[in-house]
């Protein structure tokens, strides 16, 4: 019998960051439009499989999902041992750019959910020029914490049990159980403290409230999805968010979908993204239409 | 759809946990480890509960005085019952929902209820499957 395979491929990239030689695994398929998917804290880029198993997105965007170092089958640098993971506005802001140099990908587009989220709007403030459009889902500038981060990596307590158990209440009571117990999984397979070095970023480190107005979604279109059962980062923070960027922003509040929308329930997801991404590819038709001078080149 | 109305029907339902909880082997099976004494409230209607290998072996209304317990988890009444529903809003779906929006308190040494928050978690929506059930 002929095996089954799924169109997905697999590799891993060297790659130097922050002085530092990584081992970086990412995933892809499809071709087109590249888009650059970015998993959630604690999580890693199998979040984004059914995004890239729909043939209805990959037959117009090039679909890439790596997983962050020290998360997935990303390696932490030599050295981890000695020391406390912990992720940085500057260190994912420069991670994401230079795996899209190392892949020459030409104008992507950027989604990410949670911290991804956080992120995108960083990308926003810092490199819009370099980016056709960006995705933030469950996205917002700022939140307020809502457990202590220090339960996330302690002896005696079971980190990948305690992570997943934590999240789950992000999920939609709706979300399929298969689907919801797939997103818990990649929870409990996290390596030590790694969730909680993430969060640094989220709750400590990316406070991005200062700056978001420096965002101009005229110079990159910006769009916003989240989840209505998501209490971590909950519509009213995405909508405060907006308020303070020029231009517009797209937001969508996503019926019965909670934190994780793309591993959660793919199928509810895909009824929210699929206009999204139609519109980016609209968007794109009609500024190759208007001429060179007004094409948004990465380099 | 099903609405839950006074502190009697939820305390009705409240009670019934022990015997939720033993019906779940799924639930047992995940808390095998679990032991702890807690105290809840539920409105104004506080409650003691012994947990001993992912069972509720003790489910005390009004305890005796002093009674001695770990961790407690007090709750309005309205917030059970939003919680209850077979569908909750958002917002009112999970434990760490509510605490966030200050309609549920955790106090004491929460140890146990973090080393096994899957099984509380499933164990205090367990009076959920009623409400599903009701006609």
């Amino acid at each position: 019998m002929a095996a089954r395979l799924e169109p997905i491929v697999g590799r891993y990239m060297n790659l130097s960051l922050g002085d530092r030689e990584h081992r970086l695994y990412f995933e892809e398929a499809g071709q087109g439009i590249p888009l650059v998917c970015l998993h959630t804290a604690g999580a890693d880029g199998r979040q984004y499989r059914h995004l890239m198993n729909d043939a209805a997105v990959t037959q117009h965007f090039r679909v890439l999902a790596f997983d962050m170092p020290w998360h997935g089958k990303s390696l932490p640098p030599v050295g981890f041992e000695r020391e406390d993971y912990v992720l940085t506005t500057r260190s994912y802001t420069e991670m994401i750019v230079a795996f899209c140099d190392a892949l020459d990908l030409v104008s992507p587009v950027v989604m990410g959910c949670s911290i991804g989220g956080r992120i995108v709007l960083n990308l926003a403030i810092e490199h819009a020029a370099r980016f056709r459009a960006l995705i933030g889902l469950e996205a917002a500038d700022f939140q307020e914490g809502w457990y202590d981060t220090s339960w996330l990596n302690r002896a005696d307590v079971h980190g990948g049990e305690i992570c997943a158990a934590l999240v789950s209440g992000l999920i939609a009571p709706q979300s399929p159980d298969p689907s919801r117990h797939e997103t818990l999984w990649m929870y409990k397979q996290s390596g030590p403290g790694v969730f909680k070095g993430d969060l640094y970023f989220y709750r400590v480190d990316g406070d991005l409230r200062p700056r978001i107005k420096q965002i101009d979604t005229s110079v990159c279109p910006l769009y916003l999805l989240t989840g209505e059962y998501d209490f971590s980062c909950a519509p009213d923070d995405t909508r405060r968010t907006v308020q303070s960027i020029a231009g517009g922003v797209d937001v969508t509040v996503m019926k019965e979908l909670g934190h994780f929308p793309m591993s959660e329930n793919p199928a509810r997801f895909r009824e929210y993204i699929l206009p999204v991404l139609d519109k980016i590819r609209s968007q794109s038709a009609v500024e190759r239409s208007k001429g060179p001078e007004k094409k948004r080149g990465v380099r | 759809m099903t609405v839950l109305g006074e502190q009697d029907e939820l305390t009705a339902l409240f009670e019934r946990l022990p015997d939720l909880v033993s019906r779940d082997s799924d639930l047992v099976r995940r808390g095998a480890l679990c032991n702890a004494e807690l105290e809840v409230g539920l409105g104004d209607v506080t409650y003691y509960l012994k947990i001993a290998a992912g069972r509720v072996a003790v489910l005390e209304r009004q305890p005796r005085p002093m009674r001695s317990w770990q961790f407690a988890l007090r709750a309005t009444a309205e917030a059970w019952q939003k919680f209850w529903m077979p569908v909750p809003e958002p917002g009112w779906h999970d434990l760490s929902a509510l605490t966030k929006r200050g309609v549920a308190t955790l106090e004491g040494d929460i140890t146990p209820y973090m080393t096994h928050l899957q099984f509380f978690k499933d164990m205090f929506a367990s009076p959920r499957r009623l409400v599903r059930e009701r006609p």
